[in-house]
């Protein structure tokens, strides 16, 4: 561990391949988590098939790459596929969780996820996946430091993505309607929003989110019908650091994990990679509390 | 509430424990080929009462109590191999070197390794329990689930206990029928006392006092009730025996491996709580009738629908959870509630029904 | 509550099925059909190998029963095989590992797939004395716990990359360096079988007194190793090599490619799994990759004829395949086993039986196959493959290479 630490000093420049790595990573975990976000915030649904749904999308653009497209193609098209499939999730399950108790929606859509899962798996296999981007690698620093294109053309889809659906919300009707549906949906519901509709929209507007990101997933990464999980978790870690309707706050928090995760894989190693995530939930959680218990004493 | 009908209650629950003893005696003896299967099933039993003090009866929703089973597991292989052999040494051979436990060190072993797993699961509960015991809602759910992936993790990178190479337990020095044998008494035992002991705790103060939590913790808590010190017990419980259940299976599972057979957090960790919904949450016989349910149903599916198993599972979760949240025994004290010593003012469940139309 | 009713029909359904599996099981051999048993992999995270080895196990059976058979006692026999679904977990592999001894009676078994359900199903074979050859259990410490009834055809996995570490001291020698002068980075999967190859690996390296520079263990929900390859990037190990099944060897072979690692010489396993010459044509250019058989390889039997008859017959049966995996392949040889032994026995005695297969010495199209005391095959090589022009060609060991390896590797990123 502390070879690999004063490596980094050695080479100033690992750094910046780790930060950067980790970065164009993280833009696209933070895309997820904003849906997620977005989700909790106006439903108060806890979506633990928000990664599954990532999964799906990956597996959108990889069929388009087998059938002779180029699978940056299947963006447009997976947010729209996966739009009307998280509108159906929304009528046949979620529609009936909203208002229960918040352990309801966890394990419904826990539920979900499994089903994703295996029928993914039945469909495709276990094997992983990928689709090629045929993009060409940048060399940095005289060749140090590499940089696949399709990292930073995901960077600027996802800023693009968040841009368009921050626009969305802030000047169409709909988006309105979900920014009153989230701050109060009884008096919405008074206003004559039609809460149910916006609700189905916003969990469509989730998956479509998800679907996104995870085209670009597959582009960057390698996908299987079993990764869903850890982008749940990362996008659990994310939101709560971060908190909800607090977009600029996702984003850092996003782009903090990738990095974070790239420097623990290097200097603990590649064994725990996996265990910084959940462990930073884990910490994020009892910051949480502790900040919950200041908050108490202050009451009391 | 009239005597006749007590009597009849106390009868039918009399009758419900004979046969269920019954059954766990003569089972391994009239069902010599399923000996395994129905171990599973204690279990599972085990599984979801444990769940269900925390989950059913204090409102406390854990997504990670088999934390405590995988770590009762690895605990219980460290003091069985380390009480003849170095653990590293054993470990880091990856099965390499064969060590041939004799009879006795075999079972003091496993006595000793039980008996650890037992009281280390609880000093976990004690540590874990007041760092995420201020979580509330889905932060705990969330929070637990993250310290059972955390722990797998962990386990799998910590290579003095074989890191995701995995530890092959110590072989059993007899027969196999007896083998299957004692590891199916294990079983029987370990969640028939778990059922005794959770009788008898539900019967006094402390149910009403986690009760009192789970419907309004904030008024608990004005009451006098020290909740902190409730919730650690209570999930001390849990994991007392989690821990010992996770010893036993780990022994009769031969080999233990981090994420899958220690840790199995989305499979095992999840069915105990689909299990106690199943069957109905915060009662006692709801966990086991849902553990019954639940084993007799995946064992026979799994036979019939192969590759489908898993998404027919998850839709069973979903349709359990989303249309039928109450379980079965809930939705039986609703339909005969006199059965079960529930006293029915007709205003006043006309008055909750209307409350509940309401609410959905 | 109407919502009750399907339930409730599920509840009588579950209970009528729960009675017809109590029904009378069937025996070893019945009538004239030898059952063999196999929990194997259909679902979840192995099934795709799992499938392959179903079909490996399918074809045999096929090829023997159409040439009338297996001969026992003056009596022609067919065999049947019974699966199981393991879902890839060791712990329902031993339950189902214990069903089809007690509940059906099976007494020959066929081995699941991967080291790690097998050293799930193994305590449970050998406790119920019944043998099983196993086809897919490579794990070295499969062979050391004394077993009796547990036999392999395929290579142990600590031979798996050995012949690659041999390469590497060859090429420093030629290169007028010293072996020990070599440097390894080393990527394994945590997981029972990529720690098994690597700890292959760390032996023959000390062997060498190589020095070993990286040692990263790969999450099992492997999607990056990126942080890895900067390390590999900084360290210029002459040497790299990598193992975790096929989603290791097609993320290794993606980021090679994205972070220009120009280390000389890269072994990794499961390249053919993954297929990495399609998916990264030209970046996958002179990867080392092991293998435990390769249809160019000149074994033969009379039962497939030689290993490239194998091949093509395999192909015209199961659609899809653009190449034989050797998974597919040993499993067909382990049938074969059965066969031979069964007919060297020429009893259903278990004991006779277990003693005739410790006494196999056959050849193969899968290559020869003779079991030490322990029960591993100590017969046949692995053999190392060296893409060259988007081709596997042997390179190692020398008796079977057909091709050159070519050294620094060169990859067209």
């Amino acid at each position: 561990m502390w070879d690999n630490i004063s490596l980094l000093g050695i080479a100033p420049l690992l750094n910046v391949q780790l930060l950067l790595d980790g970065i164009l990573i993280g833009a696209i975990f933070a895309l997820a988590a904003y849906g997620l976000a977005l989700v909790w915030g106006v439903t108060n649904v806890k979506n633990l098939a928000q990664g599954d749904f990532v999964i799906m999308g990956g597996y959108i653009a990889y069929v388009f790459s087998t059938l002779g497209f180029h699978p940056i193609l299947a963006l447009p098209v997976a947010a729209v596929l996966m739009f009307g499939f998280g509108w159906l999730v929304y009528r046949l399950i979620i529609a009936h969780v909203i208002g229960r108790d918040l352990f309801t929606s966890l394990l419904a859509t826990f539920g979900l996820a499994l089903v994703i899962q295996q029928v993914l798996n039945l469909i495709f296999g276990p094997d992983v996946q990928t689709a090629e981007s045929g993009f060409d690698i940048l060399f940095l620093f005289g060749g140090q430091v590499t940089l696949a294109e399709i990292k930073l053309v995901s960077l600027i889809l996802a800023g693009t993505l968040a841009a368009l659906i921050v626009i969305f919300m802030k000047t169409s009707r709909m988006g309105q309607a979900i920014r009153a549906t989230a701050q109060n949906a009884r008096a919405a519901k008074i206003m004559g929003i039609d809460t149910d509709q916006v609700y189905a929209f916003t969990f469509a507007l989730n998956a479509a989110i998800c679907g996104a990101a995870g085209v670009l997933i597959s582009m960057i990464w390698v996908i299987q019908p079993f990764f869903g999980i850890s982008y749940s978790i990362r996008s659990f870690v994310i939101v709560t650091a971060a908190g909800l309707g607090n977009l600029p706050g996702v984003i850092i928090a996003g782009l903090g994990l990738g990095a974070a995760e790239q420097f623990s894989g290097f200097v603990l190693g590649a064994e725990f990679q996996q265990a910084t995530v959940v462990g930073l939930l884990v910490l994020v959680l009892i910051f949480r509390q502790l900040q919950m218990r200041r908050h108490r004493k202050v009451v009391a | 509430m009239t005597v006749a009908r007590k009597r009849r209650i106390s009868h039918a629950a009399l009758l419900g424990h004979a046969a269920i003893l019954v059954f766990g005696l003569v089972a391994p003896f009239v069902f010599p080929n399923y000996t395994f299967q129905i171990a599973m099933l204690w279990i599972m039993i085990l599984f979801a009462l444990t769940w269900d003090i925390m989950g059913g009866q204090m409102g406390y929703n854990s997504l990670g109590n088999i934390l405590f089973f995988g770590a009762g597991m690895y605990i219980s292989a460290v003091v069985q191999i380390g009480l003849v052999y170095d653990v590293a040494a054993y470990t880091s051979a990856f099965g390499g070197v064969k060590v041939d436990f004799t009879t006795a060190q075999y079972f003091t072993g496993i006595a000793l390794g039980i008996v650890a797993a037992a009281i280390f699961c609880t000093l976990i509960a004690v540590i874990f329990g007041s760092m995420v015991f201020g979580l509330r809602g889905p932060y705990f759910a969330i929070g637990t689930l993250g310290v059972a992936l955390a722990a797998g993790e962990l386990v799998g990178g910590w290579d003095y206990v074989g890191g995701g190479g995995g530890i092959s337990m110590p072989v059993y020095p007899g027969e196999p029928e007896s083998r299957s044998l004692f590891f199916y008494s294990l079983c029987f035992v370990s969640a028939i006392t778990t059922f005794g002991f959770l009788k008898w705790l539900y019967s006094g103060r402390f149910q009403t006092t986690i009760n009192a939590i789970r419907d309004d913790e904030e008024k608990a808590e004005a009451m006098g009730i020290r909740t902190t010190r409730y919730k650690v017990v209570a999930w001390s419980i849990a994991a007392f025996f989690l821990g010992i259940s996770g010893a036993i299976f780990g022994n009769m599972a031969g080999f233990i491996e981090p994420l899958e057979v220690a840790f199995p957090t989305v499979t095992f960790g999840i069915f105990m709580v689909v299990m106690s919904l199943l069957g109905g949450k915060g009662t006692l016989w709801g966990p086991v009738l849902g553990a019954t349910l639940f084993h007799v149903i995946k064992e026979v599916t799994w036979t019939y629908l192969l590759g489908w198993q898993w998404v027919a599972l998850g839709a069973i979760i979903i349709v359990n959870v989303v249309f039928f949240q109450q379980g079965i025994l809930g939705w039986a004290q609703d339909k005969w509630p006199e059965f079960f010593g529930i006293v029915v003012d007709d205003k006043l469940s006309a008055k909750g029904a209307a409350a509940r139309e309401a609410a959905e | 509550m109407s919502f009750m009713k399907p339930i409730c029909a599920a509840a009588a359904m579950a209970a009528s099925l729960s009675l017809g599996l109590a029904a009378p099981a069937s025996a070893k051999v019945e009538g004239d059909t030898i059952i063999l048993g196999s929990a194997i992999s259909l679902t979840g995270k192995y099934s795709t190998n799992g499938i392959h080895a179903q079909n490996g196990y399918e074809l045999a059976v096929k090829q023997i029963n159409d040439a009338g058979g297996v001969m026992v006692g003056g009596k022609s026999y067919k065999f049947k095989v019974v699966y199981y679904d393991d879902e890839s977990t060791p712990a329902r592999g031993a339950q189902l590992a214990e069903r089809l001894i007690k509940q059906d009676g099976v007494k020959f078994l066929l081995g699941p797939y991967s080291s790690g359900l097998t050293k799930a199903i193994a305590p449970v074979t050998e406790k119920y004395k019944i043998p099983m050859i196993e086809a897919e259990g490579a794990s070295r410490s499969l062979f050391t716990q004394g077993y009796k009834y547990l036999f392999a055809v395929l290579s142990t996995s600590e031979q798996y990359l050995a012949s690659a570490i041999a390469l590497a001291a060859e090429v420093a020698e030629k290169n007028g360096k010293k072996a020990s002068d070599v440097r390894i980075a080393m990527a394994f999967e945590n997981d029972p079988f990529s720690l098994d190859v690597r700890a292959g690996v760390v032996d023959d390296a000390a062997k060498f007194g190589m020095q070993i520079v990286i040692d990263d263990k790969l999450p099992r929900d492997l999607s990056d190793m990126s942080a890895t390859l900067t390390k590999v990037k900084a360290l210029k190990p002459d040497l790299l090599v990598i193992s975790g099944h096929s989603k290791g060897a097609a993320t290794a072979a993606r980021q090679l490619k994205e972070m220009r690692i120009d280390t000389p010489m890269v072994a990794m396993t499961h390249c053919e799994a993954a297929q990495v010459t399609a998916k990264f044509e030209g970046a996958s250019e002179g990867l080392l990759c092991p293998t435990q058989w390769a249809e160019t390889l000149s074994y033969k039997d009379g039962y497939f004829g030689t290993a490239a008859e194998y091949d093509a017959l395999f192909k015209k049966t199961f659609e899809g395949y653009k190449s034989v995996p050797y998974q597919s392949a040993q499993a067909s040889a382990a049938v074969l086993v059965w066969k031979d032994a069964l007919e060297r026995a020429d009893s259903f005695d278990i004991g006779k039986v277990r003693d005739a297969i410790a006494a196999t010495e056959m050849d193969t199209f899968y290559g020869k196959i003779k079991f030490s005391p322990q029960g591993n095959n100590v017969a046949k090589p692995m053999v190392l493959r060296q893409i060259q022009g988007g081709k596997y060609n042997v390179v190692a060991p020398s008796k079977w290479a057909s091709h050159e390896a070519v050294h620094p590797r060169n990859p067209k990123y």
